[in-house]
């Protein structure tokens, strides 16, 4: 819209090295006013370092910036929001226990005589909320927000701050699918507000939808440009890989005829969901889809035993195991790869090998006695078997998102689960990794495992169930079988 | 391809053994400072000296063993110290007030002890009561029953053998009390470095939920940690009672916030998952050293407080300075 103007913001020739090892070799970059580029690539790719030099968190090695014209090498983040740049992280960073009001304005409170004045403060952020058609007291407290809201309010936060630029850093990653409408909904309304926004995200069917133009990056450089955003995920997939791609997904396996698991008649304790029913058999990937709030996750989490359950059964090749805890379902062999690795799934600060060990510390031990040496040779063995790049030695909190969930399934495969329940299996990890982890997936079922796979990844969801639950508002609404199941049929009933 | 494999594996466990991972800092602080004192005294590197050094650690060395557990999961216990007293009370109160042999009081004791920590374990647990909020209840609960038992009285009067325990040195190295606390050591070490349970408390103060999901019985565990820190308190207090063939309510006054030291300087984390008993050790030594060590050079009592705040303060700030 805005082709011929000058882009408010471009980048020529920009490196960064790290003492002998240069991230960036040459990027260059333009931003229109009124434009939503999307930066794409798998991690590792550049993009951070990207946005960390645009907004002033790291400074460029060479290279030149120009911001609306002028010159631009902003020293630190301050400079940057000054020069009218606004960095919306994805981890959020606002203060649950203050008020939107004062979020907005912390460290910069609009003082009068000395004292805040909350007044002008209130007025100023009930301005920035009205901008981004939000409908919320800015005296509320952020606690107790949604995810998608407390997004917002990070963008109003920017907006007081006059940005003219946006760098939106997975800003969906939390999101569900009417949660990203509303989001996109205020992303349109900035770009006609003549505000540039630089989208980073992994999910590609989204990026299609909002932005105007894709930059892929690859090893530190910009590998391709698309003009439109108008291009077959295929392609941009294959861009950002460097390498063509056979298939997203592998063939399905075969289910046996076998029941393994029953859900008969599940209630949530917590009430957030009822009169769940279900079975899934041996070697069959049965996928749960909804929408975020549709009680799919409270669901597998009571079934792993994680979360209280106020009725019904579960039962195990027949027999009612209704779990009490995660220790009791892991004894009757139903293990969780939960949704929220970093808090869930790993002791991030902790090593590989003892993170394999904590789920395994009964069969590690001989005569009751665990040694290192045996923590680590056991986690090596399992390890190898996925293909995990690093070592037993390295904290978890080295490896890239990929690699934490194969240490996480890992983690379980040594105790012989008859059910592995994967929640959000691919959140947040690399396209190129995630194929691997659709591979685990499919060979589990084909050892005989009963796979159960909540997704809201609608794409993956369809490309790995042999049969999808669809769930709504804590309800189930449908099972469908593979072959019945596509996008239209699954988001019918999701919002049913 | 195996014999190198082998080999690294040989060569990554021997540091394993002792854990000083957060600790090498103070062990060489350690060294420095008994280096520093054999030569600023002429007492000091002598075998009777370091005996006493010896004796003088017991009670903090035993209770340090449970603090370190408890600050593994990520918990704090400050009722140590007045659980202390409590157990030498009811010792006392039981074996030379109601008459029962002493040896039964002791049992007694330790009993009493043990089961303040379940209370406290419970409040954490059940009641999701903050571990601080918990054992600052108990530390106070304690502090009061101990009191209550005599009406502040001290009791005097054990049989010889008693003391003799923290008095006799076996072979002319060793006393009772003192193998006690090795014992202690040694056990304490194992169970965290080669049992199940105890490999699941560095989960624990890693990340409480993950170690649930995992399949760790992580209440269970909190609870018997908790218990395990009355228990050898409420042990720091027989021995005590041993090395001043006394007991009186107000003893063990501050010894939490000492024991809470000991661990911190030998390197296990304030938050949980990190540490090990051969930096509280460590820790332990350090304490015990230094506060030997000023006596001989004649600090007076008001410097020795200052310059032991000062090590704490150091001892951790370079830690965190070399994890950065």
């Amino acid at each position: 819209m805005t082709a011929n103007a000058l882009p408010i913001l471009s980048l020529r020739e920009i490196r960064k090295s790290y003492g002998p090892i240069e991230v960036l070799h040459g990027v260059d970059l333009d931003v229109h006013a009124g434009e939503v580029v999307a930066l794409l690539g798998e991690n590792g790719a550049g993009k951070s370092t990207v946005s960390n030099i645009i907004s002033g968190t790291v400074s460029a090695s060479a290279g030149m910036m120009t911001w609306q014209g002028k010159p631009y090498a902003p020293a630190n983040p301050r400079e940057a929001i000054d020069a009218g740049v606004g960095m919306i992280h994805q981890e959020l960073l606002l203060l649950p226990h203050l008020t939107i009001a004062e979020n907005i304005f912390v460290g910069r409170y609009p003082r009068k005589g000395g004292r805040i004045d909350r007044r002008t403060m209130q007025e100023e952020a009930a301005r920035g909320l009205r901008r981004l058609g939000l409908d919320v007291s800015p005296n509320r407290l952020v606690q107790g927000l949604s995810t998608a809201n407390q997004q917002l309010i990070e963008i109003a936060k920017a907006l007081t701050l006059n940005a003219k630029l946006l760098i939106l850093d997975e800003p969906t990653a939390a999101l569900g699918g009417e949660e990203t409408r509303k989001l996109f909904e205020q992303i349109a309304r900035l770009r006609e507000q003549g505000v540039g926004i630089i989208y980073i995200s992994h999910r590609l069917e989204e990026i299609r939808q909002i932005t105007d133009r894709i930059v892929v990056m690859r090893d530190g450089e910009k590998v391709q440009e698309f003009e439109s955003a108008d291009i077959p995920v295929r392609t941009i997939v294959e861009a950002m890989v460097g390498r063509s791609l056979e298939r997203m997904f592998p063939a399905l396996p075969t289910p046996s005829d076998e029941t393994v698991l029953e859900v008969k008649g599940l209630g949530s304790g917590l009430g957030h969901f009822a009169d769940v029913n279900f079975k899934v058999r041996k070697g069959e990937i049965f996928g749960i889809a909804g929408l975020v709030g549709a009680g799919r996750t409270e669901l597998v989490r009571a079934i792993a035993g994680a979360d209280p359950i106020s009725g019904g059964q579960v039962l195990l090749n027949g027999q009612d195991i209704t779990p009490r805890s995660p220790r009791d379902a892991i004894r009757n062999g139903i293990v969780l790869v939960p949704e929220d690795r970093k808090q869930q799934g790993l002791v991030t600060q902790h090593s590989i090998a003892e993170n394999i060990g904590y789920a395994n510390l009964s069969k590690v031990g001989r005569g009751g006695i665990v040694t290192s040496g045996r923590i680590r040779q056991f986690a090596d063995r399992n390890i190898q078997r996925f293909g995990v790049k690093g070592r037993g030695h390295q904290n978890a909190s080295e490896l890239s998102g990929g690699n934490q969930q194969k240490v996480v399934i890992a983690k379980w495969l040594a105790r012989d689960p008859k059910v592995v329940v994967l929640d959000e299996p691919t959140r947040g990890i690399d396209v190129g990794a995630r194929s691997s982890i659709y591979e685990i997936i499919v060979g589990l079922a084909e050892k005989g495992v009963a796979v159960i796979v909540v997704s809201s990844d609608l794409e993956e969801v369809l490309g790995v169930s042999n049969r999808i639950m669809v769930m709504a508002a804590g309800r189930q609404t449908g099972i469908l079988d593979h072959s019945e199941a596509n996008d239209v049929s699954v988001i019918e009933l999701a919002t049913a | 391809m195996a014999v190198t494999s082998t080999r690294t594996s040989e060569r990554a466990r021997l540091p394993d053994l002792f854990t000083l991972s957060g600790a090498t800092g103070p062990l060489i602080g350690l060294i420095l400072l008994c280096v520093f004192l054999s030569f600023a005294t002429d007492s000091f590197l002598t075998t009777r000296n370091l005996l006493n050094v010896l004796d003088q650690i017991t009670v903090l060395g035993i209770m340090a063993v449970g603090m370190t557990f408890v600050i593994l999961i990520g918990g704090i216990d400050l009722a140590v110290g007045s659980v202390l007293a409590l157990a030498m009370m009811v010792m006392g109160y039981l074996a030379n007030v109601a008459g029962y042999p002493l040896e039964l009081a002791i049992v007694l004791a330790l009993g009493v002890a043990a089961a303040t920590g379940v209370v406290s374990g419970l409040l954490v647990t059940i009641f999701s009561v903050p571990a601080f909020i918990a054992t600052l209840a108990m530390m106070s609960i304690a502090r009061g029953l101990a009191n209550m038992i005599t009406d502040g009285q001290q009791i005097v009067g054990f049989p010889a053998w008693f003391s003799m325990l923290a008095f006799i040195r076996h072979g002319g190295f060793i006393t009772a009390t003192v193998a006690v606390m090795l014992v202690v050591f040694l056990a304490g070490w194992f169970f965290l470095r080669y049992t199940a349970a105890g490999r699941s408390l560095y989960a624990i103060g890693g990340n409480p939920e993950v170690a649930r999901l995992a399949g760790i019985n992580v209440n269970f565990l909190t609870v018997g940690v908790y218990v395990m820190s009355g228990l050898l308190a409420g042990l720091g207090g027989v021995v005590l009672a041993m090395r001043l063939d006394s007991v009186q309510p107000t003893a063990g006054f501050t010894y939490e916030l000492d024991t809470i030291a000991a661990v911190v300087i030998g390197g296990t984390s304030l938050s949980g998952g990190q540490g090990g008993i051969a930096g509280t050790i460590v820790g332990v030594l350090i304490i015990g050293v230094l506060r030997n060590g000023l006596n001989l050079l004649g600090v007076s009592p008001f410097t020795q407080a200052v310059v032991i705040g000062v090590v704490i303060a150091l001892a951790v700030a370079a830690e965190a300075f070399k994890k950065r």
